[in-house]
């Protein structure tokens, strides 16, 4: 397609043809990079930095989280006395000293601010609309909710990112997703984003980046705007964003890092033409009616592999194609189900509500809905994004409804997410969790992991088995 | 980085679609320093039984794929995390070649900043590869970067797409960081002009 000067434009490329510093013809672009996050993993970048004897080019362009180690329980109120073994203990060490020797802004155990890098970036104000966005963690693109083009790199590339503060990238591809319509009650954008990764596919989006769009996406919060651009990498898809709108504005004007007085009002003017203008072409167009959603719940060990609550684990049998019907096969052999069982029902060991996907306080706030007066009868973690979110469910009298309901309620960590501060799953028990992945081993060796919105794994835990939240 | 020329190995099939990085480098080995060995926890958990010991059922730990030194894999190979150990473990273990109907995009990045080739080939070509290599163990593949060709077991020519610039800094060995850094002068006045139009972009100091 040929670009011509009036050309309308979608969000996505007014960011890129903002950033780029250098573009070759026929392949990747260098782009500018405003703000690069790193967690405990970034200790493989550092170590690349230093063996090329290299230094941190722009130290404000780079911020340190401790997230994924972070232990949820403490011992005599201590955290880091709390962390699971000594090569833990290392990883948090060592990213705490290559803060201190690039002097980056670090956000350690002792920190009240600390949590999970895609919950404290945006709480604080510290990632705003038109930005590029860089992390070393796929769930980066959490961040395209603020109207950024947020996206997860690996450590060769956050090592030149600490260099140079640039990124070596070919364009992707656009897909719009419009979510038509409202969401019916207890159906979240956890849900859409299940239902849209199930409809297309776990690959469908990679090589493009996402903007979600519609009248139901208008209509949500930040806090779920996050939850469906989190899942984007679900889909395959680096990137995923939603454009500029009062509500953005509305909560970055709240947040302490975000802009202020004079920067404000140019901020704001310049966020106001960022939005994807009418009449922009995508390469790829979705749509979804946002009132026809349903709980939903994964039964298998890709994020594709997902039904409604009323539905069914899937027969192999009936599937023609021999290695779609591997693939189911070894799915639901992994997760201990039989073809055709009802989801609700199925009996789970224990429930995990947390991550970067659904761990903020609008997140605790539907859990304690359900919790409220009721008994969970599995064991049930409960762990806030960040520790400014334990401190706002604790000023609504959300941990007191958990610790009543007899789930335990921990500091800010990736915890049972992945499981890398020892909170983990044990082999061959079924967990409901409002994680974003359900891969085999992803919360233990042997783990069965079933994903859903936080309110499905509150009911699920009330009931010990998969439920559906609107009979609650 | 070594420079990329033209590969002939013994090739593995993996046929599962969405083994993702958490299963080719499980979580907790992310603490580990590289000097590990990062071989060691190449699927580690399919490689092994809890006890430490092989499992013989797991294809690569069969005798005739332990040469190999590229994979053939099932779509979406290597998606979720952006874990750059997972490259680290395929390379450390020998392997040059990744090749899938689609692959993880970051792992895909990251391949190229390690000297993995991952080549993109259409569904039934992946499938007929994999046939062939079912049927003829420890048989070898060609990858020939500079022709885009890969030659199946059975002699059979596969073209694939890649990206000039990628294929250029593969073949050559080049360093994504050190280009990057030889426009250091035009990321230093690009970034006086971008903060100069956008003075909010820049990160603002912590209250004190
Ligand atoms: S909460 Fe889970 S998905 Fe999110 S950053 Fe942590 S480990 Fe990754």
């Amino acid at each position: 397609m040929p670009t011509h000067v009036n050309r309308p434009l979608t969000l996505f490329e007014k960011i890129w043809n903002r950033h780029v510093v250098t573009a070759s013809a026929d392949g990747e672009s260098l782009l500018y990079v405003d703000r690069n996050l790193v967690h405990e993993g970034s200790f493989l970048a550092f170590d690349l930095l230093r063996h090329a004897g290299s230094r941190v080019r722009k130290p404000s362009g780079t911020l340190a989280f401790v997230d994924h180690f972070a232990p949820t329980r403490r011992v005599e109120g201590d955290r880091a006395a709390a962390i699971f073994d000594a090569d833990g203990r290392h990883v948090i060490m060592e990213l705490e000293k290559n803060a201190q020797a690039h002097s980056l802004e670090f956000f350690g155990l002792a920190d009240e601010l600390q949590g999970i890098m895609h919950v404290v970036g945006p709480e604080l104000g510290l990632v705003l609309p038109g930005l590029v966005i860089t992390g070393n963690d796929s769930h980066t693109c959490t961040n395209g909710a603020f109207s950024a083009f947020a996206f997860g790199i690996g450590q060769s590339e956050i090592k030149q990112v600490l260099e140079t503060q640039t990124v070596w990238r070919s364009k992707p591809k656009t897909m719009r997703v419009c979510i038509a319509g409202g969401l019916p009650p207890r159906v979240f954008s956890k849900d859409a984003a299940l239902a849209l990764i199930g409809r297309l596919g776990a690959g469908a989006g990679t090589g493009y980046v996402i903007e979600y769009a519609g009248s139901c996406v208008a209509a949500m919060s930040m806090e779920a705007r996050m939850s469906l651009c989190n899942m984007s990498i679900e889909a395959g898809a680096r990137s995923g964003m939603v454009g500029p709108d009062a509500t953005t504005f509305d909560y970055l004007s709240r947040c302490p890092r975000a802009p202020k007085a004079g920067d404000w009002n140019d901020a704001l003017e310049a966020w106001k033409g960022l939005a994807t203008e009418v009449g922009a072409q995508f390469d790829r167009e979705v749509s979804l009616d946002g009132n026809k959603l349903v709980p939903m719940v994964t039964w298998g060990t890709s994020l594709d592999q997902s039904a409604g609550i009323e539905g069914t684990v899937p027969r192999p049998a009936d599937v023609e194609d021999a290695d779609k019907r591997a693939v189911l096969e070894r799915a639901i052999s992994y997760m201990g189900l039989s073809p055709g069982t009802a989801l609700r029902g199925i009996p789970i060991d224990r429930a995990f509500i947390g991550s970067c996907t659904n761990a903020r306080v609008e997140d605790l706030r539907a859990a304690a809905e359900i919790l409220k007066s009721s008994r969970v009868r599995v064991p049930t973690l409960i762990s806030p994004g960040s520790m400014s979110v334990k401190r706002q469910a604790e000023s609504e009298g959300l941990d007191r409804i958990f610790v009543s309901a007899g789930a335990e309620w921990g500091d800010a960590s990736c915890s049972m997410c992945v499981g890398s501060n020892g909170d983990l799953v044990a082999s061959g028990q079924r967990c409901a969790s409002s994680s974003p992945r359900n891969f085999e081993g992803r919360q233990g060796i042997g783990a069965r992991t079933h994903v859903m919105s936080p309110a499905m794994v509150a009911a699920a835990a009330v009931a010990g088995a998969l439920v559906d939240v609107r009979a609650f | 980085m070594e420079p990329y020329s033209r590969l002939t190995a013994v090739a593995v099939p993996l046929d599962d679609a969405n083994i993702d990085t958490g299963r080719i480098f499980p979580s907790r080995f992310l603490r580990k320093p590289r000097s590990a060995g990062y071989h060691n926890f190449l699927f580690r958990d399919a490689r092994f039984d809890e006890t430490g010991n092989e499992r013989p059922d797991f294809i690569m730990n069969r005798a005739p794929y332990r040469a190999a030194r590229i994979v053939v894999a099932g779509a979406n190979f290597a998606c979720g995390s952006s874990r750059e150990p997972a490259v680290y473990a395929l390379v450390d273990a020998g392997f040059r070649c990744v090749i899938a109907p689609s692959l993880g995009d970051i792992f895909f990045s990251n391949c190229f900043r390690n000297g993995l080739l991952p080549v993109v080939l259409p569904a039934h070509d992946v499938i007929e590869l994999r046939r062939q290599l079912h049927a003829q163990p420890g048989a070898h593949m060609t990858v020939d970067l500079d022709a885009q060709h890969v030659h199946g077991p059975d002699g059979g020519v596969y073209p694939f797409e890649i990206d000039a610039t990628r294929k250029l800094r593969l073949a050559q060995g080049l360093d994504d960081a050190a280009l990057a850094r030889a426009y250091l002068a035009e990321i230093e006045r690009f970034e006086r002009e971008h903060l100069a139009a956008w003075p909010w972009a820049a990160v603002r100091a912590k209250a004190t």
